[in-house]
Order: structure tokens, then C-alpha cells, then sequence
């Protein structure tokens, strides 16, 4: 099915009419055509795109649900439900964006234990690193203030709970929370400027979305054996081999994801907050959403002063230490080898980490009671004794394993398993 | 390709039993779990049953609605459950709702309409406290998704009375022994017995067929979406998991070139 | 362009045809599945349920005298309801359509000739002509007059003079009764 001359030549001249005064075909072409890209790359590298997919949609359903949405205390709550009940494909665009932030954030936490185990971290992807840590701060306020908005029990007690930690800021602690909530409580101020917060904030992301994906492109992509790319044969065009098997990707996200939706669409909620807010009556747990579990048990973990300083403070920094310490990680591992492959001991110390993840977050959905309270605590003291200790001295003291010649050196060596 | 499936394998295992412990507690302290009851609208292939709607719209509104709103309802909504427009003109008709100012610039009262929101037993939460001796009937419109445990609790919570406390609990005065309620202590008098509402489809009238019934139409209420969704998600699913196979494939063909 | 160059062999035809039938079809579906997911967000946008329950009016037309006209809204828009006196009735019949800019029978526009009902938005640019308040200027044909750029409506509110290319539109309504209305 070859094209007529004439189309041919048509379409071209454009192309180059265009291009020459906006150069888009050339850049999509060097960027996303063209772009030598590891040959090796396994699925762990699929996420990255995976979540900005999932930016997209909830960018668009966001814009949709504020059509109909009102921020006013008297309002919220029932809008939503209009949204739900009246509005054409209303509860669509509900569930969908609600389990988005719950998609978002099971995909960014892959992305980042992939960094974590393969060293991407590691020169000269350190700023890629560290804007991926500014993303997920952003990501983190804005999930915090986009749950207020409903206007349920969990939304205004989550609102105050958090907001009122900032007190524990010495001498201008009240102030700041009072600036915080534009008032003496949670209230309308309050629900008005999350509402324009949570509008903010995700074009925020985008535009760190933008600048992470100029640090990637300029060292491009590291692979599962961190080994840096030395010729061509170690690289295959970007198109139409990783365009494929990214969009392969997002169709197994969205089957998982639409099953969500579609069948379980209150599955990572809290019920209470199907109920109004009501600002005199506290119920009997209150919880984050599951992203914020480990970093609530943290908060909850310091539960003694340390000499002057309250526990509630030392709470407050450890909670956001917890993700400011992912930062230092370049320099924190001091392995001349990059990914875990090769790091036999530093693969262990991995997978505990990630369990003290996954303990730190059942501690924080429990009421901190019996057993949990000391559990949590040891929790909270393994998390930093893995950054600060741990991955220091292992990096330091493991041996590692041989590393391949090159990328393409280990390819051809074990024909089977190449990159699947 | 064998790695991966097994690391996502153990991931979703160790995240599934994360989820678990993460939800909260169904069970707080010694209140039992409610018993899994079979409802006709679970599932992926869920519906509603029209004749038990109708049912239990009866029964809320002749039990349920002296001191239980369902404001997030609109009478036109009966519609899904089977009224016609005549039948909710009637019942919408039965119930005052406030308009205004007329030209004097007074309020006044007239019958709702089909477009007006079911109209609550209470001007506002307090007048239904002072009414209840403190209590607050809540409003039921999204109860059945606003209670851990959904339908199954509100049911086992219908039929979760019992005449009388177990040995050496005490019951404070003016509450009620429940099984499933959180506490035990619940200040709603029993409100089904056998005989609460005589059926106009002739179903035999039994306490569990009321509570049944009712639930059913609280399910009803808090989401009704639900048929439309999952008829919609079967629809999108097949589509997704035919095209990610097509994806699929074509990935293979694409990177066979390279080996 | 790192792919290396090949001698076309039959077998490579086979399969550039399977993966062109592979890439066609699955991009084919891929483009009715992205149709399909655009549609819920336009439909998000059109009126909701609630929206749609509002979209008639009852009217009780008990308490118009003949020569009486009362305004009311009906989906956010002012609706004129006159009752029309003999003499405005027998006027709005005998003109002569032909000479209309915009010709129509006045039996087209009523269901009973002393109920005249229309949506009292200028067909010009959208201002309320006067003429329902006793008093308003009712313009050179006894009708209504719409201050902004000087268009006159007669008794049946056909344009008959000035910018507005059409007559004033009559809502689709029914008479619940002798004395009410359902408009919409």
C-alpha cells in the first residue's frame, strides 16, 4: 500500500514548512523516534511512562469534576454527590480520578523502588533523582489538599490533623497554622484555597514532569545492568520498539486499573467519608489514604520529647525527612556498581527496606496501641538506619560481582533472555 | 520474563496483605464482622431486583422515613425502581416542601414535584436530636457505602436485635442490645418486626424479608449507578484485555526483529 | 535509523504483510477505543439529570384578566403570557401574512386565541422587549417594543418593523387543564 507521489510530497512539504519555523517534527523525531534507548530495558522500565499517562487522565478528569464541583462547605459535600447521581458519566469521571491518585501513586512507588534497586539514582542521573523526590512532594500536597475537597469526616479531620502539626513549628507554629487555615479552624477559607491548591499544583507537576524528562534525555536511560551504554549495537531506536512495548504497558495498567473502577470502586476509600463533615464530632479512626500510611505511622512513631525539642516536632521533620532522605541517595551509596544485579548484599538490605515500607504502612492504618506502638518505632528507627548506616556501609564493604563487558556483550551472551 | 511475573506475584501478595491490614477495622474490639450475605446486585454481573426495590422503598417509607431523611434522593429518581410518572407525582405529592417568597415576600409551603429531593422528617439536625432524645437519625441516601461492612451491615444491624443482653453486659438506660453495632449499644428501638408493613406484591411479610428488602433499596440509593457501571466495565474490560492482547502480539512481532 | 539494511526476501514480504495486518488492526482498534473514551467528558458537559427534571413549567393561568400578561421563567428564560383582548385577536388574524418579514398565521402561533405565549427574547440580539407591564411602549403595531435597537412585534409577536429578522418564539406547551399550562 504504497502513497500516490503527489500525497507523498504534499505531506512532506508541510512537514518541512512546519518544521523549519517551529522545529516539532524534528524534536519528536530525535526524542521519541530515533532516541537510543538501553536494548535491555525489562518492564520495571515501563512505569515512568505509566505515570504520566496517569497525570493526563487526572488532568483531564480534574478539569471535567470542577465543571460541576462547588468549594464552599455548604456545597462541597452535595456537589459531589450531584456529580455522582445527575451529571452524565458524573460518577465516571469520579472514579476514575479518585483511583487515579490511588494509580499514581502505586506507579511512582515502583518507579521509585526500581530506582532504588538499579541504582538510576547514581552519577550522572543525580538531579533526575532529585527532581523525581521534588515530584513526589508535589504529588504528596497535592493528593493532601485534593482530599479535602469532598468534604466528608476523613477529609476535615485528615485537613485538621495535618495542618495542625505545623504548631509544632517553635514560636511561629500557631501562626502558620492560622495563616494555613485562614482562620481558627478548618472552614470555608480553608475548603476554597485547597480547591485552587489542588488546581495548581498538578500543572506544577507537569512542568517538573518536563524538566525530569530533559535530565533523562540528556544521559538518557541507565538498564537493568548498570553498565552505560558504550556503542550503538548496546541501543535500539526508541520507535517503535519501546513505543510498543510502553503502550503494551498501558494496556495492562488500564485492564487493572479499569477493574478498579469498574468493580471496586470504593476499595481503597474510607467509608466515613461518604458521611458529611461535621467540625464537633471526631471519628473513631482517623486515617490517611494508603500512600500515606508509612509516612503517618513515622509521624506517630515519635511519641517522647527528645531534651527541649517536642516529640510532636521531631514527628513532624522525621515524616518529611522520610522522603527528603530518597534525595541524598547518590551520596549516601557509595558503590562503584549501580544495580543490585551485582550487589548481592545491597539486594538483601533491598528487600528488607521494602518490607519495613510495607510493615511502616500496616502500623499506620492500625490505632496506635499494644504491640504496634513498639513495632512502629522500630519501623521508623530500621527506614533511617537503612539510608543512614546501612546503604552507606554496604556500599562500602560488599564485594561485588563481575559485570558484564557491555550491554550488547551480555545480550548476545544469553540469547534467550535478552530483553523481553 | 519468569522474574517478572514472580516478583509482581510477591508484590501484589505482600500489597494484598497490606490492603487487608490496611482497611479499617470491621471488627472493632468484640463486634463481630457482619455474616456475608448473598445480594443480587454483587458481583461483577450485579443488578437490582425491581420487586424488592419496590419493597423496600415500602418499607422505608412507611418505617424508615418518620425519622430518616434520604436527601440526596430525588423522587424522579423512582423512576429506576419501577413508578411511573403518575405513581411518583403521588408520592412526591405527599410531602410539603418549603418555595418562595411570593409576591408578598413570604415563604410558603406546597407539594414537592418530581424534580425536589426527598423532603427529611426534620427541619435540620438539631430538631431531629430534640425529637429523638439526643440522638441524630443519619440520614440514609449513601449509609450502605458510609458503613464498613455495606449492605451486610445493614442488614445484619435490621436483624441484629436480641430481646435481651448477654450475661453481665451492661446496658446503659434507653439503648438497645445489637449484635453488629459497634458498642453493642444502639439507641434505635428495634424498627422491623414480622408484621412492620403488609407487601403490595403480596410477598410474605417477615422481619428478614423487610430488612432484606429495605437494604436492598439503600443499595439502591447510595449507588445508583451500579447497573449502569458494571454493565458499562464488563464492556470496557473485554475491550481492554482484546486490545492489550493485540498490543501484545504486536510487541512480539516488532521485537522479533531483533533476536 | 540503526536498523540494518536487508535483502527483501519473500519470507520478509510474508511478514511485513502479517505486521502490517497486525499494526493496522490493533491501531484500528486502538482509535475506537480512544473515540469511545473521549465520549463520556462531552457527554459530562451536556445537561444533567437535574437540569433535564427542570426543564418544564406549570403555569396556572386563573389569575390573568383578558388584556393581562404575566412574565415567568421557564429554563432561565422569560416567557410572555398574555391573555389577549378581542380587538388584539382580530387585528393579529386579519394582517395580511404576505406583507410579513417573517410571514406566519397567528392560528399557527396560538392554541386558543386569547392565549399568547412566547419566549420574550428579542429574535435580534437577545434583549426583553417591553410591553408586558401596563404602561411599557408597545411600539406602532400594539404588540411589544424592544428598546435597543427599535424592534416592533404586534399582537400576535410578529416582527414587523426594525432589525430582528424573526417572530418571537413559542415554546412547545399543552394545557394541562382549561386554567394551566406545561410549558416544555
Amino acid at each position: 500500500m504504497t502513497k500516490p507521489n503527489w500525497a507523498a510530497r504534499a505531506v512532506k512539504g508541510t512537514v518541512d514548512w512546519i518544521d523549519y519555523r517551529l522545529p516539532v517534527f524534528t524534536f519528536v523525531n530525535h526524542h521519541l523516534v530515533e532516541y537510543p534507548t538501553p536494548r535491555n530495558l525489562n518492564y520495571w522500565w515501563n512505569f515512568g511512562s505509566l505515570a504520566g499517562i496517569v497525570l493526563v487522565i487526572m488532568i483531564a478528569t480534574g478539569i471535567f469534576l470542577a465543571m460541576n464541583y462547588t468549594p464552599h462547605v455548604d456545597f462541597a459535600f452535595a456537589s459531589v454527590e450531584r456529580i455522582m447521581r445527575d451529571v452524565n458519566y458524573g460518577w465516571l469521571m469520579r472514579y476514575v480520578h479518585m483511583n487515579g491518585g490511588s494509580m499514581f501513586f502505586l506507579l511512582v512507588y515502583i518507579h521509585l523502588f526500581r530506582g532504588l534497586y538499579y541504582g538510576s539514582y547514581k552519577a550522572p542521573r543525580e538531579i533526575l533523582w532529585i527532581i523525581g523526590v521534588f515530584l513526589i512532594f508535589a504529588m504528596m500536597g497535592t493528593a493532601f489538599v485534593g482530599y479535602v475537597l469532598p468534604w466528608g469526616q476523613m477529609s476535615f479531620w485528615a485537613a485538621t490533623v495535618i495542618t495542625s502539626m505545623f504548631s509544632a513549628i517553635p514560636l511561629v507554629g500557631e501562626s502558620i497554622v492560622n495563616w494555613l487555615w485562614g482562620g481558627f479552624a478548618v472552614g470555608n477559607p480553608t475548603l476554597n484555597r485547597f480547591f485552587s491548591l489542588h488546581y495548581l499544583l498538578p500543572f506544577v507537576i507537569f512542568g517538573l514532569v518536563f524538566i525530569h524528562l530533559w535530565a533523562l534525555h540528556t544521559h538518557k536511560s541507565s538498564n537493568p545492568l548498570g553498565v552505560e551504554v558504550k556503542d550503538e549495537q548496546d541501543t535500539i531506536p526508541f520507535h517503535p520498539y519501546y513505543t510498543i512495548k510502553d503502550t503494551f504497558g498501558f494496556g495492562v495498567m488500564m485492564v487493572f486499573y479499569m477493574a478498579v473502577v469498574f468493580f471496586a470502586p470504593d476499595m481503597f476509600g474510607e467509608t466515613i467519608n461518604y458521611v458529611k463533615a461535621n467540625p464537633m464530632q471526631t471519628p473513631p479512626h482517623i486515617v490517611p489514604e494508603w500512600y500515606f500510611l508509612p509516612f503517618y505511622a513515622i509521624l506517630r512513631a515519635i511519641s517522647f520529647d527528645v531534651w527541649f525539642i517536642p516529640a510532636k516536632l521531631i514527628g513532624v521533620v522525621l515524616m518529611g525527612g522520610a522522603v527528603g532522605i530518597l534525595i541524598f541517595m547518590p551520596w549516601l551509596d557509595r558503590s562503584p556498581v549501580r544495580s543490585a544485579r551485582f550487589r548481592p548484599i545491597y539486594k538483601q538490605f533491598f528487600w528488607i527496606f521494602l518490607l519495613d515500607c510495607l510493615i511502616l504502612g500496616y502500623v499506620g492504618a492500625k490505632p496506635p496501641e499494644g504491640a504496634l506502638i513498639a513495632i512502629g518505632q522500630a519501623a521508623t528507627f530500621y527506614y533511617f538506619f537503612h539510608f543512614i548506616v546501612i546503604v552507606p556501609l554496604v556500599s562500602v564493604l560488599e564485594k561485588p560481582r563481575s559485570l558484564p563487558a557491555s550491554i550488547s556483550a551480555a545480550v548476545t551472551k544469553a540469547p534467550a533472555k535478552g530483553a523481553s | 520474563m519468569r522474574k517478572f511475573i514472580l516478583a509482581t506475584f510477591a508484590i501484589s501478595l505482600l500489597g494484598a496483605f497490606s490492603l487487608l491490614g490496611m482497611g479499617s477495622a470491621l471488627a472493632s474490639g468484640d463486634t463481630p464482622k457482619p455474616p456475608s450475605h448473598k445480594w443480587s446486585f454483587s458481583g461483577p454481573f450485579g443488578s437490582f431486583e425491581r420487586p424488592a426495590l419496590k419493597r423496600g422503598f415500602q418499607v422505608y417509607s412507611e418505617v424508615c422515613s418518620s425519622c430518616h431523611g434520604l436527601s440526596l434522593v430525588a423522587y424522579r429518581n423512582l423512576a429506576d425502581i419501577g413508578f411511573s410518572k403518575a405513581e411518583i407525582a403521588e408520592i412526591s405529592a405527599e410531602a410539603e416542601v418549603e418555595d418562595g417568597p411570593d409576591d408578598e415576600g413570604e415563604m410558603y409551603f406546597r407539594p414537592a414535584r418530581a424534580s425536589d429531593r426527598f423532603v427529611s422528617p426534620f427541619e435540620n439536625d438539631n430538631a431531629a436530636r430534640s425529637a429523638n432524645g439526643g440522638s441524630l437519625p443519619p440520614d440514609l441516601s449513601l449509609i450502605v457505602k458510609a458503613r464498613n461492612g455495606g449492605s451486610d451491615y445493614i442488614f445484619a444491624l435490621l436483624t441484629g436485635y436480641r430481646e435481651e443482653a448477654p450475661e453481665g453486659f451492661e446496658m446503659n438506660e434507653d439503648m438497645y442490645y445489637n449484635e453488629y453495632f459497634p458498642g453493642h449499644q444502639i439507641a434505635m428501638l428495634p424498627p422491623l418486626d414480622d408484621e412492620a408493613v403488609e407487601y403490595e406484591d403480596g410477598t410474605k411479610p417477615t422481619l428478614t424479608q423487610h430488612a432484606e428488602d429495605v437494604t436492598v433499596f439503600l443499595a439502591w440509593a447510595a449507588s445508583p449507578e451500579l447497573e449502569a457501571r458494571k454493565r458499562l466495565g464488563i464492556k470496557v474490560l473485554v475491550f481492554l484485555l482484546v486490545l492489550t492482547g493485540m498490543l501484545f502480539a504486536l510487541k512480539r512481532q516488532i521485537w522479533a526483529k531483533l533476536h | 535509523m540503526t536498523e540494518t539494511v536487508t535483502t527483501v526476501t519473500t519470507e520478509e514480504d510474508e511478514g511485513e504483510t502479517r505486521r502490517d495486518f497486525l499494526l493496522i488492526a490493533t491501531s484500528a482498534v486502538g482509535a475506537v477505543g480512544a473515540a469511545l473514551a473521549a465520549w463520556p467528558f462531552i457527554d459530562t458537559m451536556n445537561p444533567a439529570a437535574d437540569t433535564l427534571a427542570l426543564a418544564s413549567t406549570e403555569v396556572d393561568l386563573s389569575a390573568i384578566e383578558e388584556g393581562q400578561a404575566i412574565t415567568v421563567v421557564w429554563r432561565g428564560k422569560p416567557v410572555f403570557i398574555r391573555k389577549r383582548t378581542v380587538a388584539e385577536i382580530e387585528s393579529a388574524e386579519k394582517t395580511n401574512v404576505a406583507d410579513l418579514p417573517d410571514p406566519e398565521e397567528d392560528a399557527k402561533r396560538v392554541q386558543k386565541p386569547e392565549w399568547l405565549i412566547m419566549v420574550g427574547i428579542c429574535t435580534h440580539l437577545g434583549c426583553i422587549p417591553l410591553g408586558q407591564k401596563a404602561g411599557d411602549p408597545r411600539g406602532e403595531f400594539g404588540g411589544w417594543f424592544c428598546p435597543c435597537h427599535g424592534s416592533h412585534y404586534d399582537t400576535s409577536g410578529r416582527i414587523r418593523k426594525g432589525p430582528a429578522p424573526n417572530n418571537l418564539a413559542v415554546p412547545p406547551y399543552k394545557f394541562v387543564d382549561d386554567e394551566s399550562i406545561k410549558i416544555g
